[in-house]
């Protein structure tokens, strides 16, 4: 008699148990089915549309990591090779010079080099970038744009929602697909 | 009037003019270089972690899950569980860099449900969907040395000191708001706040912003005598797996045989997860859980109703936190009563060539979803709280030490507790 009393709560829970099992399984099983229908096999990486930014400079300041995973590329072939290069030099520069009081980059990571009279070439030195937008924004205020950001997956963590596409005014960084993880720009030239 | 309408229609397009040259149009003709020079490349390099990592990720999930099950019911070992936790901070910890996590992938699959837009990978769907399952199964084997953030707590957790209960209770109310929003503001797409306010990730990409690392900081501080603070106060997908567990279909267990009720595991269990036997209790006490237990049934749709009305009213603060609806509400501020609109978003938004009526047609849309959303948040946060009664006034009648299968972790410290031996099983 005493031992049938002790079983008989054992009993029920095992049967809440079993029933709340199936219960939960049913939506667990319905939305995840609905979902794997809808699934993609690729993953997401954050990239920047260059054509949207809008260079605010949260780029260098959003990022999680520091210095930021924004880095500075350079399409050469729409660049004009300018002496008077509005992504490298700052505003109201009186003679054109090298020192670091006249360039815009803060770190001095762009790097400027004698081709052939009257052009120079401007090279990005990736390790010094912070992905300001400074020289971005100078460039595609006064030159040809051929200087913008994209996000550098060899450094980006990928998480999962990009604190830079959070914070970006013109919410120009969107998820592209892993197998295509950048948004370049296209040269004028050909 | 028509004059009026030409105005308009020339300022709106006059933002899409200026975006096309926003971005630099060729004011420079391209040089033609005389000797031989030829145009550098200059691309960024590709991601290390191609998609073949994503998918080995899962079957380490899958490994790590059946071993963790294995260490808790089966071997009983509190030492593999430890090293299994260790593997799991450098491997989906400091090597993966803590995203796409299982307590993150919930607001996935509710932007992939509810929101627009946005195609949810097979990899993220499984880290959400495999620890449900292994949990329905085996109990919480997860959250004891699988989970990242787990088990780095579980491996800083020195001296854990008891919680008072009804501090614990008090305290265990945060999840499941903190699951609501989540949801909540993933379903509208505005932001992922648990991927935000993750105390730990920082630690495994060793590089955080400042805030976030000091609450890290403090987190982890704390958590070496409180044990996993962020698991029992904090984490909304433990929320999902307590429920899960609860009807799991088998469960480690304190004692390897039978309970000889001799209350040594009573104090061992760091998350008050230890039910102790109570075959002794009153009748007269079982009938006052009760009237407790009728009342608390009837209080529910009270609460529910209470949660609709009171969460459900402020949606309006809730949807702020999206940006269209922000960007909205500041540029209608400066059409209708000239309230300067100077952030950067406006700013960004009056040159992009977006018109005002997307915009305010988004905003619509959201706030819509806001209302909606926060309705069921407040049904969900008043059933909660009175299940929560609810199930203070049940009166279970137990004749042994059992761990409560929701808020135990299987983190296997009890067992060194229990003085019977695995031979005196009864078959
Ligand atoms: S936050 Fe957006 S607009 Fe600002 S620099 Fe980065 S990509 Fe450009
Ligand atoms: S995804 Fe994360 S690491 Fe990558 S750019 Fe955005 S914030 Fe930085
Ligand atoms: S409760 Fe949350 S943080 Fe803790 S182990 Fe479980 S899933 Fe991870
Ligand atoms: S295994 Fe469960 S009941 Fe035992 S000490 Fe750990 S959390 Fe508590």
């Amino acid at each position: 008699m005493e031992d049938k009393r002790l079983l008989k709560p054992q009993k029920r829970r095992e049967f809440v148990r079993n029933a709340g099992r199936i219960a939960l399984l049913l939506p667990i099983g319905y939305y995840g089915g609905a979902l794997l229908k809808a699934t993609t096999a690729e993953a997401w990486v954050w990239q920047i549309d260059p054509y949207e930014c809008g260079q605010c400079g949260r780029c260098e300041t959003h990022c999680v990591l520091t210095p930021s995973a924004v880095k500075c590329y350079h399409q050469y072939q729409m660049c004009g090779y300018c002496d008077l290069c509005g992504g490298y030099l700052r505003q109201g520069i009186r003679n054109i010079n090298t020192g670091a009081e006249s360039q815009l980059c803060p770190t001095g990571a762009i790097k400027r080099t004698f081709i052939e009279d009257p052009y120079f070439e401007y090279t990005i030195i990736e390790e010094l970038c912070i992905g300001c937008a400074k020289c971005v924004k100078g460039c595609a205020d006064f030159g040809n744009g051929s200087l913008y950001l994209q996000i550098n997956h060899d450094i980006c963590v990928n998480c999962n929602e990009c604190s830079i596409a959070r914070a970006c005014p013109p919410q120009a960084i969107k998820r592209v697909p892993l197998s295509e993880p950048y948004l370049l720009k296209e040269g004028y030239g050909e | 009037m028509r004059r009026l309408l030409l105005i308009l229609l020339v300022l709106i397009m006059l933002p899409a003019v200026w975006c096309d040259t926003l971005n630099g149009q060729q004011r420079f003709p391209m040089p033609e270089f005389e000797s031989g020079y030829e145009y550098p490349e200059h691309v960024p390099p590709p991601s290390p972690r191609g998609l073949a990592m994503e998918y080995i990720d899962v079957v380490l999930l899958v490994a790590a899950m059946s071993l963790a099950a294995w260490f808790a019911l089966r071997r009983r070992s509190r030492n593999g569980i430890i090293w299994l936790g260790v593997f799991s901070v450098i491997w989906f910890g400091f090597v993966r860099e803590g995203c796409v996590c299982s307590i993150g992938s919930l607001q996935n699959v509710s932007l992939a449900l509810f929101g627009t837009g946005y195609t949810i990978p097979l990899v993220v769907l499984l880290f959400f969907v495999l620890p449900l399952l292994f949990t329905l199964a085996f109990g919480r084997v997860f959250c004891s040395a699988v989970c990242p953030l787990g088990a780095l707590q579980e491996l800083t957790s020195v001296w854990p000191v008891k919680v008072p209960q009804r501090v614990e209770s008090a305290l265990s109310v945060i999840p499941y708001l903190y699951l609501a929003l989540a949801l909540l503001f993933a379903a509208t797409g505005s932001t992922f706040i648990i991927c935000r306010y993750d105390p730990y990730v920082g630690f495994f990409r060793l590089s955080a912003p400042f805030s976030m690392l000091i609450f890290g900081f403090l987190l982890l501080a704390a958590g070496l005598f409180i044990y996993r603070p962020y698991c029992r106060f904090l984490c909304p997908y433990g929320v999902i797996l307590n429920w899960l567990s609860r009807f799991s279909g088998k469960h480690l267990t304190i004692t390897p045989a039978e309970c000889i009720d001799c209350r040594l595991c009573g104090d061992a269990c760091p998350t008050n997860a230890i039910l102790p036997s109570n075959s002794e209790e009153k009748l007269q006490e079982r009938r006052k859980g009760r009237r407790l237990f009728t009342l608390s049934l009837a209080l529910i749709p009270i609460l529910m109703v209470a949660g609709y009305f009171i969460v459900g009213s402020s949606y309006y603060h809730l949807a702020s936190v999206n940006n269209d609806v922000s960007l909205a509400r500041e540029i209608r501020a400066w059409q209708e009563h000239q309230v300067p609109a100077t952030s950067r978003e406006a700013e960004a938004f009056m040159s992009s060539g977006r018109t005002y009526e997307d915009l305010f047609t988004s905003e619509a849309r959201l706030t819509g979803k806001f209302r909606r959303g926060s309705g069921y948040v407040g049904l969900f946060l008043g059933l909660s709280l009175g299940i929560a009664l609810l199930s203070t006034s049940l009166r279970e009648r137990r004749t042994e030490y059992l761990p409560h299968r929701g808020r135990c972790v299987s983190c296997a410290r009890c067992f060194e507790y229990c003085p019977v031996k695995a031979e005196n099983r009864k078959v």
